[in-house]
């Protein structure tokens, strides 16, 4: 079989619900042992294009391309077969146990791990004879990655794999993703959870209003705000941005939540000169806040909204 | 590794097992039910009919005791009118005058109409009249016509029906409102596979049930299989496809448990009441005997009966045969066509 470099084509996907449309024209293009990451806020539309990249629904427009096929009746099989999934949440029956679940995916598999192999790989040993319903939400996830990994795919979609979990089972979590690509497998996974996008994905597509209204490396994103600080400001009277802008160093001026967010350079001299602004103004500072840009103002510098604002 | 069709249905039945509730309903209450109704309804001499007697008419008291046969009570008139009211007796003697004795009654209880012949035989007696005819009683206990044997394949019939429509729909759509669903269908397994498993674990657990209720019934009520076992194994096993097929069809869209189980119970309610399973579905209105007799629990439990009680031949039950592959066919095809996996 040819090994096209692309592992997932999709152009110009197109979903409605109703009135609602989900995805507006997307296009996605993941190479081969890449992981990639669709970031973006609940309801931007992540979950309807990867489950429509699993061919698990029709685009009302569009094409898709996995591993240089398209989903029809003829390559469905085929394309199951290389493929592996983790849905938002899948709830396994509650009265089989870890081994049992795994066993039942494996089978229908034609190739692909052990049992035995992939409860090791995810750490589940000392849970094989648990039951679903006694498991924690972390060991829940890495049961579902276990039945993801199960048929020993070459592309895997994780969808919010690690939402609700602890910082520690995400870890676990990151770590068996990274494996995986480290192994040459594609990751195709969706997160609201910038830290997660920066630390496992090699590129980024930020989506919002199911359109990729960014495309980049993390680091290429940041850069592209120009300035790699930030600035968060609570004021207790309004301040003209025209202010801050002519502070020597401020890119970027921002408003949310209440907060002024300034996108900077050189940190030590913008605090110095908007404390001075401020003071200029007659106003009071009631929070003072920097740190260095992250994909969240990215988000932030593009659509005006963070992430888990929606 | 195994096939996943196997492996599928080696799931389903580790998950019933587990599922106590599930087992109870399945095979204790089906027992539990044929205890209970085969000991109300055992056969037995039914109880001397009670009668009261207004106070003040001795004569008619002293000649009903006796006559012997009838429990006689003198009571006070409102007090008679009350017992007769609650069931107590079953008639009142209200009056006499010379020759005239007024009995109160309902028409409609058949114990007052067997009291009232009682009553009258005994009052002729006592005024000399001579018995004409001598009656020499017969007893007899026919295995197959008791209520007993009336009630055991009906029960199955209900027990197939019940545990084919919960076993199955219940199952399927708590699957999709896991997303569990979603979540096979986005492997290779094949979608037959999936639903082809639901029918093989109930073939294994229809096998248990129907062996349990007969095998109680015939050490306990001393209930007579006349066809023999294979005709009565073939016939639950239609019915099982048969309910299997209405199932899936109740469960082919819905994602809400609580929806399945309403149109479940809207499917069984009238087949409980209707399709004869604690009584003989002849004592309803002429007209509506033709749409009984399409029920697929009416054509279970005809079939059923007419091979427990009178050792019918399979092939003189083909219509009810007939009306249960239907139902199995038509709600199957259906079913597959407009099942959804999301």
């Amino acid at each position: 079989m040819s090994q096209p470099e692309v592992a997932l084509r999709a152009r110009g996907l197109v979903k409605r619900y109703g009135k609602l449309t989900a995805v507006d024209g997307l296009d996605l293009e993941v190479r081969r042992g890449e992981c990639f990451g669709l970031l973006g806020p609940n309801g931007a539309g992540k979950t309807t294009t990867v489950e429509m990249l699993e061919g698990l629904h029709a685009p009302d427009a569009g094409t898709i391309e996995i591993l240089g096929e398209r989903w029809t009746r003829a390559t469905a099989d085929r394309l199951r077969e290389r493929i592996g999934i983790a849905l938002q949440e899948t709830q396994f029956p509650e009265k089989l146990t870890v081994a049992e679940i795994v066993r039942l995916f494996r089978s229908f598999y034609a190739r692909g791990r052990t049992v035995d192999e992939v409860v090791a790989l995810l750490e589940l040993e000392a849970k094989r004879g648990a039951r679903f319903a006694k498991l924690s939400g972390g060991q829940k996830q890495r049961l579902a990655l276990a039945c993801a990994l199960v048929g020993d795919p070459d592309v895997l979609f994780l969808d919010e794999p690690t939402t609700g979990l602890d910082p520690q089972a995400r870890l676990q979590l990151w770590a068996v993703v990274e494996r995986f690509v480290d192994r040459g497998g594609t990751v195709l996974i969706t997160t609201h959870y910038m830290e997660e996008a920066a630390r496992l994905c090699d590129r980024v597509a930020i989506v919002d209003r199911g359109r990729v209204i960014a495309l980049g490396t993390p680091a290429e994103l940041i850069a592209s705000l120009g300035a790699d600080q930030v600035v968060e400001l609570e004021l207790t009277g309004e301040l003209p941005d025209a202010a801050l802008l002519a502070v020597d160093g401020v890119r970027h001026v921002a408003r949310r939540e209440g907060r002024v967010v300034v996108h900077a350079t050189h940190v030590a001299r913008v605090v110095a000169g908007v404390l001075a602004a401020i003071e200029g103004a007659g106003l009071g500072l009631t929070h003072l806040e920097t740190h260095a840009a992250t994909l969240e103002d990215v988000f932030v510098h593009l659509t005006g909204r963070g992430l888990r604002e929606g | 590794m195994r096939h996943p069709l196997l492996e599928l249905t080696r799931a389903r039945l580790l998950e019933f097992v587990r599922e106590p509730a599930a087992l109870f309903w399945v095979f204790g209450f089906p027992v539990l039910l044929t205890i209970a109704l085969g000991l109300a309804f055992r056969s037995r001499v039914p109880d001397e009919p009670q009668v009261a007697v207004v106070a003040g008419l001795a004569h008619e008291v002293a000649a009903l005791k006796a006559a012997g046969g009838l429990g006689v009570r003198a009571l006070a008139p409102d007090e008679a009118a009350r017992a007769l009211r609650t069931g107590e007796v079953a008639l009142v003697v209200a009056r006499a005058e010379g020759d005239r004795v007024t009995v109160r009654f309902d028409p409609t209880r058949p114990e007052s109409g067997t009291a009232r012949l009682a009553v009258e035989r005994a009052l002729e007696r006592a005024a000399g009249a001579a018995p004409r005819v001598t009656l020499v009683d017969e007893h007899v206990d026919e295995r197959g016509g008791r209520y007993v044997d009336f009630l055991v394949p009906g029960l199955i019939g209900l027990n197939i029906m019940g545990s084919s429509l919960w076993g199955i729909g219940y199952a399927v759509v708590s699957t999709r409102s896991r997303r569990l669903l979603k979540r096979f269908a986005a492997t290779p397994m094949r979608r037959a596979h999936y639903l082809l498993s639901f029918i093989l674990s109930r073939l294994v657990f229809l096998a248990a049930e129907v062996a349990l209720v007969l095998g109680f019934a015939a050490l306990a009520f001393d209930l007579e299989v006349r066809s023999g076992v294979l005709p009565v194994a073939l016939v639950s096993l239609l019915g099982a496809l048969s309910f299997a097929g209405i199932s899936l069809l109740i469960s082919a869209r819905t994602d809400s448990v609580e929806v399945a189980n309403g149109l479940m119970n809207a499917v069984t309610m009238p087949m409980w009441l209707l399709s004869g399973t604690f009584f003989s579905y002849a004592k309803f209105p002429e007209p509506l005997q033709p749409l009984i007799q399409a029920l697929p629990l009416t054509a279970l439990n005809d079939a059923l009966r007419a091979l427990v009680n009178e050792g019918a031949p399979l092939a003189s039950q083909a219509a009810p045969l007939a009306v249960l592959a239907a139902w199995g066919v038509v709600t199957f095809v259906i079913a597959l066509r407009t099942f959804r996996w999301q």
